[in-house]
């Protein structure tokens, strides 16, 4: 065989796996704010379509100064806090029941299948003659917006857990109840914290529908204030306000999940 | 404690796995059992353990557990079956919490069965960071932690490879010189099934029936690697089951 048909192998692998990459989410997120500034700035973007980023900036900042962030903040979380944990919790009992009830499955499965599609805030008139047209309303609907999905992620994580560590625990005469506390719960923790994720993007949806209808003060009351006066910066000030609340309800649990799930690989 | 097959005959659906099988599972003794794939060795050993009812026949047991035995009929899993948050010891504490034990008596228990697996440096280390060899001494340290009467043990060395197998082969073998347990030992290793087996059964392939039982002569201890007589036994039982097993590769599989 001559020299020149020596050649290396060429390398096939590679690529189809996510590597974690620093900092491109916030070149992305940069960029795309600079090209919106220039872009209002120059006039290419009419100010009717999109309001200046810098301007948005200056609207935080002057509700953060005047202290009406807090006011409209203040209830929104305490609201989210209050339907959601209400939702969650009620969702990951009955999740659990259902997994591990085949009379609860047959009984509550159809009626979750049920309630899930229908759009909550068409519910809204309803829940404001159930409860009034102040906060229990809204707590009512945040809790029922996020109780559903919960449901959902909570009894497919008990169907998940691990047969043979089931059948291991009754191997070793361990109780019923050491069973679903020290197998089943645990093994479930997962797949019920990332429902979480769900729920409470799917809660803060909510709320902004909730704060539409008869609220004073709230970021939702805030949007749409600025809407009917087709005030675009209070508007975006108000959506960055709720994004920033997604992103940090979305680190809260990827922290309780570093926490609670360090066992995993 | 004794335990006892009479004419257990076992079915899932239309289909018999096992039939009328006879067996008697002395003290003291481990017995393997060896069959083709798909032969209801496993299934057996629920049906030993309580862990599935028979279909027809019983499996009764002659006497009371030893005292100081927690979980008579205690199961070592092919699959290690070991909870992944709990570490090391905490999952040996798991099969002891549900019983009265002072504290004092429970870090007895745990101390001495991972001195007897080699495991006491490992008491804080979680599933995962784990070789597959020390999930199963896990596994084994947490039976033994019940102090069971009967060990059953399902295909428990063949999650792993070649020379680990070695190794626990080894390490059960001398557990059972220190401290003569009963045992129960399912594999479809033909090698295990010499080394460890008191007696070995051999069953046909499906529906399972108990083709032959073998008794071997020869002190735990003393069986190594390559030994002739061994290895005689272990031409038999593969002329025994070669064709059966031969049949059973080429079967349908239909269920």
């Amino acid at each position: 065989m001559s020299e020149t048909h020596i050649r290396p192998v060429p390398f096939r692998g590679g690529g189809f796996r996510p590597v974690a990459k620093r900092g491109v989410g916030l070149i992305v997120f940069v960029t795309l704010l600079a090209l919106i500034e220039w872009g209002t700035r120059t006039g290419w973007i009419s100010n009717l379509t999109l309001p200046q980023p810098s301007d948005v900036a200056m609207t935080l900042v002057d509700l953060a100064r005047s202290g009406m962030l807090w006011t409209h903040l203040a209830p929104s979380l305490s609201r989210l806090a209050v339907g959601a944990v209400l939702g969650v919790s009620a969702g990951i009992g009955v999740g659990i029941l259902i997994g591990l009830f085949s009379h609860v499955r047959a009984g509550l499965i159809p009626l979750v299948a049920a309630l899930f599609p229908i759009p909550k805030i068409a519910l809204l008139p309803l829940f404001v003659i159930w409860f009034g047209i102040d906060e229990a309303s809204k707590y009512a609907l945040i809790a029922l917006g996020t109780f559903t999905p919960t449901v959902v992620a909570t009894y497919g994580a008990v169907d998940n857990v691990d047969r043979t560590l089931i059948r291991m625990g009754q191997s070793f005469g361990l109780s019923w109840l050491s069973i679903v506390r020290k197998i089943v719960l645990p093994g479930a923790l997962p797949g019920i914290l990332s429902g979480m994720r769900v729920s409470i993007a799917i809660g803060i949806i909510l709320l902004v529908a909730a704060e539409m209808l008869g609220a004073e003060f709230g970021i939702g009351a805030y949007i749409l204030q600025a809407g009917a006066l087709y005030d675009l910066e209070r508007l975006f000030a108000g959506v960055v306000i709720l994004s920033a609340l997604g992103v940090l309800t979305s680190w809260v649990i990827g922290r309780l999940e570093t926490r609670l799930l360090r066992w995993r690989t | 404690m004794e335990l006892t097959l009479e004419k257990v005959t076992h079915r899932y659906g239309d289909m018999p796995v096992l039939q009328d099988i006879d067996l008697r599972i002395p003290t003291g003794e481990i017995l393997c059992i060896v069959g083709p794939s798909g032969c209801g060795k496993s299934t057996l050993l629920r049906l030993i353990g309580g862990l599935e009812r028979p279909d027809e026949g019983r499996v009764l047991q002659d006497g009371a557990p030893p005292p100081g035995c927690l979980n008579p009929l205690t199961y070592v899993f092919q699959d290690f079956a070991l909870l992944p948050w709990r570490s090391v010891g905490g999952n040996v504490t798991l099969v002891l919490e549900d019983h009265r034990l002072d504290g004092d008596e429970r870090a007895a228990i745990i101390d001495d069965v991972l001195a007897r697996t080699n495991l006491s440096a490992f008491r804080n280390a979680l599933p995962r960071q784990l070789s597959g060899g020390m999930k199963q001494r896990v596994a084994i340290a947490r039976a033994l932690a019940v102090n069971p009467a009967v060990m059953l043990l399902d295909e428990p060395l063949s999650a792993l490879d070649a020379q680990t197998r070695e190794l626990l082969m080894e390490d059960l073998v001398g557990l059972w010189a220190r401290q003569p347990f009963t045992a129960v030992y399912v594999t479809h290793n033909l090698a295990e099934a010499v080394r460890l087996g008191h007696r070995v059964a051999v069953l046909s392939r499906r529906p399972g029936r108990l083709r032959e039982m073998l008794e071997i002569d020869m002190p735990l201890d003393e069986r190594g690697v390559g030994d002739a007589r061994l290895d005689s036994v272990q031409q038999h039982l593969w002329h025994l089951m070669k064709d059966e097993a031969m049949a059973a590769d080429q079967e349908l599989l239909d269920v």
